[in-house]
């Protein structure tokens, strides 16, 4: 019988950030992303939650080495994102509207590549208490 | 000499004093630098906060009030007209803004939250209704850090 079991890690980064499509006018813009476009950036805390699911190794009776989760989340997704302008600071949304949708999917693929391909990897992102995105859905 | 005795019945000054909190929030950017610093000492100084093109937080307001409720009403201020005061005055300059930029009155000043706080006193105390008065801000920057101003 499979035992799958979900493991989770919090960790968090504050950032700044505006949405805007650069093909569009400024009042395409205004209209459609309000005051989220505004030029001088606004910002988050953004809560990180990364979900690893699979069964707990015989040997160790882990899913996944929390502590080698951490350092993994902290190395390849905080230490890149966290007090930075997502915007102007980061490769990956020199061409990408800095979305939590977008964020979400970034974050999973910059950790997927880092963890075993038998467990599965799920991303939990809050952009504000009230706002949240999961990816994959 | 005249001996002036003055009886006061002091029972009907004695007030019940309550305080009501109103919860608001905000998300902007901000970064700390000091301009007549190098970037050597801003970066030993503030770190990451120093960041040059900033970096942002999801801010928690509150604003309390104190007063004695008023027996026809029950309330020592309308809770609703406050969050309408703070939301108007406060959130509207703050919210998705940049905290160094755009924020009358935060110019000139360096932008921490110790300031930020003080500012939003001093915005705020003017327009506190009559019958109430100002007694503590308290904002949130991150779940693990705020401040609290009592106007002293």
């Amino acid at each position: 019988m499979i035992r799958k079991v979900s493991v989770f890690r919090h960790e968090h980064f504050n950032a700044a950030h505006r949405l805007n499509n650069p093909e569009w006018d400024e009042s395409t813009n205004e209209r459609v992303f309000g005051k989220c476009n505004r030029p001088h950036f606004h910002g988050h805390n953004y809560e990180l939650i990364v979900r690893v699911t699979g069964e707990p190794d015989p040997k160790t009776g882990f899913v996944m080495d929390m502590k080698i989760l951490s350092d993994i989340i902290i190395d390849k997704v905080v230490n890149k994102f966290d007090h930075r302008n997502l915007n102007l600071d980061t490769e990956e949304f020199k061409n990408l509207n800095p979305t939590a949708e977008n964020i979400a999917i970034v974050i999973h693929d910059l950790l997927r590549t880092e963890i075993d391909d038998a467990l599965e990897l799920k991303v939990i992102l809050y952009e504000t208490p009230r706002n949240y995105v999961e990816y994959p859905a | 000499m005249a001996i002036i005795l003055l009886c006061v019945n002091f029972a009907p000054l004695i007030k019940i004093m309550v305080y009501l909190t109103r919860v608001e929030h905000f998300n902007a950017a901000h970064k700390l630098y000091n301009p007549a610093w190098s970037r050597e000492q801003n970066d030993a100084v503030f770190g990451r906060c120093a960041n040059e093109n900033w970096h942002g937080h999801n801010f928690e307001l509150f604003v309390t009030v104190k007063g004695d409720p008023n027996p026809d009403t029950g309330f020592i201020v309308d809770a609703k007209m406050l969050g309408r005061i703070v939301k108007d005055s406060i959130i509207e300059k703050l919210d998705h803004r940049n905290l160094n930029l755009d924020v009358d009155f935060m110019r000139d000043k360096m932008c921490s939250i110790e300031n930020l706080v003080i500012g939003i006193w001093n915005e705020l105390k003017p327009l506190i209704p009559t019958g109430v008065e100002l007694h503590c801000i308290k904002l949130v920057e991150t779940p693990r850090i705020y401040v609290e101003y009592y106007g002293d």
